[in-house]
């Protein structure tokens, strides 16, 4: 078995084990943060197969994660005030169930992501950087200026929503739904890197030429990357914003869009499992560090500085080697 | 007479002031290779790159077994049945051997939009690979980064990949720049063998290799065609004498 594979397994185990004994032993803001953890890894695993794989480097995943935020806010927020999102042609009332949320959070993701892709994937390297972080912008300052929803204050949706046959608002049930959703998520993302197109993908980062010389088109490939990529990253924002029954412009930040970057980084680009250990080294400093002073983003700033100039594969580089060509 | 295959006529493209084609003629007919040589200088890469698509011509047009596709792009151009070896081998530089061929595979069959099947466990388009990888001699490096292989590998694997494309036309961007003997010699009885497949536009920089292999030569000097003919004819017509290869060229 590769090391890699190893490395994967235990993180799940750890994934698995530590929020179930937390909860046994009662300690669940731990259940709470382990959550935190998952939601924030299928964020990054949505952005690591854009950027890993297809080389796009986004600054703009923001903008999916705040959609997926906002679908959960609007359709619970109409239900929550009994007032129908639209009567007219057809009566659409808002939603609680989690299922109709997340599935409106794909679509809104995908559609934007095929109107942000089309524009932005002609354009490439740091024009393309700027070009996404422009429209993660947009959509901050829209959310920020549309007092439907809030504006500036955000939403508050009072009671999480329901998932078929299960309490939501007990913590290590929400935690295991989203855990089920991660590995979903992987699993997907895990075959897509193995098929065709994976391998049409990747070709793509490394020698857009040689794709087209073979009667690929790379545009078409890396957009279609760009939307599965934004649609997961917006699954995540609807999650996001239910774990915590909160939706504000925040979600949309530039600021945010660095965060997944670094620890997509900090845990290992282009590998399955990187965004994984990232959200989980991520939130355990913000955590521990955040504990001992506010300013603990400077010591984020290190860790990242360290794994830059001397761990070029991340953790998941330090602790499998770095990836070497297989088939 | 074999019918022609590719027909390129009247080809112009200027660069501001510098006309580095002008009006080129040139066809080429099933079973053969058609060597196009010329100087440094003489615009044989700007010829390539109109051809593949890669750049539109000023004036003239391409057609492929009778179709103009002087419009399509490179991209279409390649589903077309056109397909390219580069001058500086163009390979992804991380994946394995066997997974560049493989993409050409891929893209042959148009089946890039499968996101859920194993392409490595796909037994046809693997063996296809495979097969590719064998005619050139690389089969034993199939499993080796790209990254890894020679410069002659490299340009070994460009062919291979061309292989799987299946085209109606191979087109080849000085394949034996920068090989050595003995790689020029192996490289040499590959294209041999292939012109029955589909012909071959060869340019090359070669002199040995285009006299060896060549059906008909073009000889292209300062944008223009300064010559066609069998390789004897080349070697005996005074224009191409003075102007290219020199008074002491046998």
């Amino acid at each position: 078995m590769r090391r890699e594979t190893l490395v994967n397994i235990a993180t799940l185990a750890v994934l698995a084990v530590v929020p179930l004994w937390a909860n046994s032993v009662g300690e669940t803001y731990w259940v709470t943060l382990a959550t935190k953890v998952v939601i924030l890894a299928i964020a990054g695993v949505g952005l690591n197969l854009a950027l890993g794989l297809g080389g796009l480097v986004s600054f703009g995943h923001a903008a999916f994660f705040g959609l997926g935020g906002y679908a959960m806010g609007i359709l619970a927020s109409h239900l929550q005030d009994y007032v129908p999102l639209m009567e007219w042609p057809i009566l659409f009332e808002g939603s609680n169930q989690m299922p109709v949320i997340w599935i409106v959070a794909v679509i809104s993701g995908a559609l934007a992501a095929v109107l942000i892709g089309a524009l932005s994937l002609r354009t490439s390297g740091v024009y393309f950087i700027m070009i996404t972080l422009a429209f993660g912008q947009m959509l901050y300052y829209f959310a920020i200026s549309w007092p439907a929803y809030g504006g500036e204050d955000g939403l508050s949706i009072y009671v999480r929503n329901e998932f078929p046959g299960l309490n939501t608002l007990v913590p290590i049930q929400f935690y295991g739904l989203s855990f089920a959703v991660l590995l979903v998520v992987l699993l997907l993302v895990w075959r897509i890197s193995l098929s065709s197109f994976g391998l049409a993908l990747g070709a793509a980062r490394q020698n857009a030429e040689r794709l087209q010389a073979v009667g690929i088109d790379p545009f078409r490939i890396r957009l279609t990357a760009f939307v599965i990529s934004g649609a997961i990253t917006a699954l995540a924002g609807a999650m996001y914003a239910d774990l915590n029954r909160f939706v504000s412009p925040n979600m949309f930040s530039w600021q945010f869009s660095g965060e997944i970057m670094v620890f997509i980084i900090i845990g290992g680009v282009g590998r399955l499992f990187g965004p994984v250990l990232g959200a989980i080294l991520f939130i355990l400093m913000e955590h521990v560090l955040g504990g001992l002073s506010e300013f603990w983003h400077i010591y984020l700033g290190l860790v990242l500085l360290g794994v830059v100039l001397f761990a070029r594969g991340g953790l998941m580089g330090l602790l499998a080697g770095r990836e070497v060509a297989h088939d | 007479m074999t019918e022609t295959v590719l027909d390129i006529r009247n080809l112009s493209k200027a660069y501001g002031a510098l006309e580095a084609n002008k009006d080129i003629s040139l066809d080429l007919r099933g079973g053969e290779i058609h060597g196009l040589i010329g100087p440094n200088g003489a615009g044989k890469s700007t010829f390539i790159k109109q051809v593949s698509g890669a750049e539109h011509p000023d004036h003239g047009s391409v057609a492929l077994n009778g179709v103009d596709i002087t419009a399509q792009d490179a991209v279409a151009r390649a589903r077309m049945g056109l397909a390219r070896t580069f001058q500086i081998s163009s390979l992804a530089m991380d994946y394995t051997v066997l997974q560049n061929v493989l993409l050409g595979a891929v893209g042959r069959r148009g089946r890039v939009m499968r996101f859920f099947s194993a392409i490595l466990k796909d037994t046809a388009q693997r063996d296809m690979a495979m097969q590719a990888l064998q005619r050139v001699g690389l089969a034993d490096e199939a499993h080796v980064q790209t990254a890894a292989l020679s410069h002659g590998q490299r340009r070994q694997l460009e062919v291979a990949v061309a292989l799987t494309l299946e085209p109606k036309v191979f087109l080849m961007d000085e394949p034996m720049a920068g090989l050595g003997a003995e790689g020029s010699q192996r490289l040499i009885r590959v294209l041999d063998g292939l012109r029955h497949e589909a012909p071959i536009l060869l340019v090359e920089h070669d002199m040995d290799a285009v006299f060896a292999l060549a059906d008909r030569i073009s000889v292209l000097v300062y944008g223009q065609i300064i010559a066609t003919g069998t390789p004897d004819e080349i070697r005996q017509n005074a224009d191409v004498r003075t102007a290219y290869l020199g008074d002491d060229a046998a």
